[in-house]
């Protein structure tokens, strides 16, 4: 009998303990793990800014809108090959506030810009003929030929339960009225980063209803020829409106991104710590679950050691099960996240990822918690002598 | 008859590891689920303390937060003009009419920037919010480019030291002072005279909100049904307070919910543990078990007295759980208040009822922890307990 076969003989002889305590290390990588994805998903959500494109905003903050006019002058910078308008509407679902989802109003050249970042997975015939522009997928004709369409996540459209050519209605929280909006397509998000529960609208449709023809633009997206020349790009947009009543700061869109992470200030600080909290309870459940099965143990290994195992083998035997029982829990844990929490959607974020990273994280630690569990227990089941172990009776 | 509770108590303190890791268990996860709660509580606390009950605030039909309201001059005036608002001491009605601006600063101390409110308010807001108190320097004077400078975000963004010059669009303003307002959402913003914010920040004609002190705030209703109605205002009406604490409520569901479900996974966790420690605690007292049932104690008593220990394990991690959150208590943290859209500094507040919500999580622990493990202490049979250990 070698020893991994003792060491399995040894796990089943309890099983229920074996069970509860591969269980609670289970549970505890998982949300380890969830933690960690949720912590990874803020920071990619950095990464949908391509090094490509830029943003303008008013220097003030992106509640200020920026006049239409600056458009055209931002296109006419060397450098920027388009100009896309976005907008955030911020309405309301009339079923209440808890069933937010963000909208934006964006024009034209808004969806060539983003052509890599998205599909159109479904859309509705056009019933007149429109145009579609340059660069955007021509399933959008139907989109394009109608003002008040809008194009649909595919997640939203799901977790509301719509279908293709139903009129939804928002009301308008920064822009009054009910606004009916009539879906015309769908779109999945090819950058898991993008999201796929975004309503997007024509800019047109918010300029008239909303703003009473006088267009006041959220952001511009600049799409770059040359994305070396990006510095010089953002200086030159920001210089030109300096000392207009609208000023602009113009960044990467990583960089703007960023800002948003950064506005959760510190709570991702809190999730670090709550992670270490879980990884320390399971430490000690661990820890106790091997001294307990070692200490109920001490006859044996009293007999083990008559029958001629080492020191040495002792010591590793206890720890072989410690770690078997942890790294089994810490796989099990870590797949399931990966299997479940993925693409699970939290509102603001953008559906979680679980990197493969984070995985082999959690294993990692599993295994090291293995280690420290058993370090005592096996220590003292090596050190026992023979005539303390045996004479003990219980 | 009951078995004694100094039998478990004397068991529970034979095996002080034992004890200890099990009640650690539970106890971070009792820390955990009161850290979650005193976050919310002080998220909570900052907004609702920030109105009051006996102001009314007015805000444009469908505007869901103050920035995205917006009320002309015009009809600024005609709220103004109520019979229905109080007089400060010097005769002047009590109101003002704010502008709420989000404005973009850089922070201090880090790189990276972040949303900041800006108000501006009427000379009198300093009497119409209770307990607005300077704390440094002076107020700003009305009519001049002076703003003050809330006293949670003086030490958290560039120039926001009295003296310093704070720019605005195309405008310098002087800090002259800063506020507390006893830990509300306002010790989170920038503070100056309406009539001069507002050109400097473009936003010509148009406040956000008007806020005032009702002369009898039993007249509420009346008064919100009348100028609801009015068809030159299109307003909403509602009581300062409970439109800030509505402010407060996407946010704390949103921690609590999160709160919630992290601790509910790691009391799954805790629960297999101390489950864990009980079937062993049990498991090495088999004979003993017998011998108590031998002696006529009735199962009910054993189950009971099992169930005892159980819990008095998870007591004693409770009381672990909130000795370790307890540091929390009175820690400014801030996030971004998404219905504001600008930053907010809080206080996590351990409140006595989040430790009692945490301990009673502590004993429902023990107790499902400790149910199997119990029965099967009093099910044992008699005969195979005795004879083997």
């Amino acid at each position: 009998m070698n020893l991994f076969s003792l060491v399995l003989v040894n796990l089943g002889r309890n099983k229920l303990r074996t069970f509860l305590t591969l269980a609670s290390v289970t549970v505890a990588l998982f949300l380890f793990i969830s933690l960690r994805g949720v912590l990874d998903t803020l920071h990619s959500s950095i990464e949908v800014g391509s090094r490509q494109r830029l943003i303008t905003r008013n220097a003030i903050s992106l509640v200020f809108p920026m006049p239409q006019s600056y458009g055209n002058r931002i296109a006419a910078v060397p450098g920027v090959r388009s100009v896309g308008v976005q907008n955030w509407f911020g309405g309301q679902d009339p079923r209440g506030a808890q069933y937010f989802y963000p909208q934006f109003a964006v024009d034209e050249s808004f969806y060539p810009i983003y052509r890599n970042d998205v599909e159109i997975v479904e859309a509705s015939q056009p019933t007149v003929p429109a145009a579609v522009p340059e660069g955007a997928d021509p399933k959008l004709a139907a989109y394009y030929s109608e003002q008040t369409a809008c194009v649909v996540g595919e997640k939203l459209m799901k977790k509301n339960g719509w279908k293709l050519g139903q009129t939804v209605t928002l009301s308008g929280t920064i822009y009054p009225g009910n606004w009916p909006l009539t879906i015309r397509a769908v779109y999945r998000a090819k950058n898991p980063a993008f999201g796929d529960e975004t309503m997007f609208f024509q800019f047109k449709y918010l300029e008239q209803k909303g703003m009473g023809g006088s267009g006041r633009v959220g952001v511009y997206v600049l799409d770059l020829s040359d994305p070396e020349r990006s510095a010089a790009v953002a200086k030159q947009v920001d210089g030109m409106f300096e000392n207009s009543s609208a000023a602009t700061r113009t960044e990467s869109e990583q960089a703007f991104q960023a800002g948003f992470v950064s506005m959760y200030g510190n709570i991702p600080f809190v999730l670090n710590v709550i992670g270490l909290a879980v990884v320390f309870a399971i430490l000690g459940i661990a820890a106790n679950t091997m001294m307990m099965s070692m200490r109920e143990r001490t006859t044996e290994f009293g007999v083990l050691k008559t029958l001629g195992f080492t020191d040495g083998t002792v010591f590793t035997l206890v720890l072989i099960e410690a770690a078997i029982i942890t790294v089994g829990g810490g796989v099990l844990g870590a797949l399931l996240a990966k299997l479940i929490v993925t693409g699970a959607s939290t509102g603001f974020l953008p559906p979680l990822t679980i990197y493969w990273s984070s995985v082999a994280l959690g294993i990692g630690i599993a295994t090291l918690i293995g280690a420290i569990s058993g370090l005592i227990p096996a220590f003292q089941a090596s050190r026992l002598r023979i005539v303390d172990a045996l004479r003990r009776v219980d | 008859m009951a078995i004694p509770f100094v039998y478990n108590v004397r068991h529970v303190m034979n095996r002080p590891m034992s004890t200890l890791t099990t009640a650690l268990g539970i106890g971070l996860t009792v820390a955990i689920l009161i850290g979650a709660l005193a976050l919310a509580s002080g998220f909570r606390a900052s907004l609702v303390s920030t109105g009051r009950d006996d102001n009314a605030i007015v805000l444009r039909k469908g505007a869901d937060s103050e920035i995205s309201s917006g009320i002309s001059r015009d009809n600024a005036n005609i709220v103004r003009a109520l019979q229905e608002i109080a007089t400060g001491p010097d005769g002047r009605p009590l109101v003002t009419a704010d502008l709420v601006v989000v404005t973009n600063r850089e922070r201090l101390g880090q790189s990276g920037s972040s949303n900041v409110t800006v108000r501006g308010v009427d000379a009198s807001a300093i009497t119409i919010r209770g307990g607005v108190k300077i704390t440094a320097g002076r107020m700003f004077t009305p009519g001049t480019d002076e703003v003050i400078i809330g006293r949670r975000i003086a030490g958290r963004f560039k120039h926001c030291a009295v003296g310093d010059r704070i720019r605005f669009q195309q405008r310098d303003f002087t800090v002259v002072g800063h506020f507390s307002s006893g830990g509300s959402a306002f010790e989170s913003e920038v503070w100056g005279d309406v009539e001069v914010l507002m050109p400097a920040l473009d936003r010509d004609n148009t406040y956000q909100t008007i806020v005032f002190r009702m002369r009898d705030p039993q007249q509420f209703p009346a008064l919100k049904a009348r100028l609801e109605a009015d068809p030159r205002l299109q307003v909403q009406v509602q009581i300062e307070r409970r439109f800030f604490a509505k402010q407060s409520e996407l946010f704390t569901g949103l921690i609590t919910g999160v709160g919630l479900f992290i601790t509910i996974i790691m009391a799954v966790g805790a629960l297999f543990g101390a489950a864990n420690t009980m079937f062993a605690a049990i498991g090495s007292r088999t004979r003993e078990i017998a011998m108590l049932l031998v002696l006529g104690f009735s199962p009910r008593a054993v189950m009971v007295s099992f169930m005892f220990e159980s819990v008095l394990i998870a007591a004693l991690g409770g009381v672990l759980g909130i000795l370790m959150a307890l540091p929390v208590n009175g820690i400014t943290s801030s996030t971004t208040n998404f219905t504001s859209f600008s930053e907010l500094a809080f206080q996590f507040q351990v409140t006595p009822q989040a430790m009692m919500q945490g301990m009673g999580f502590a004993l429902a622990l023990g107790l499902l922890g400790g149910f199997f493990p119990a029965l099967r202490a009093s099910r044992q049979r008699l005969s195979t307990a005795l004879r083997g250990g």
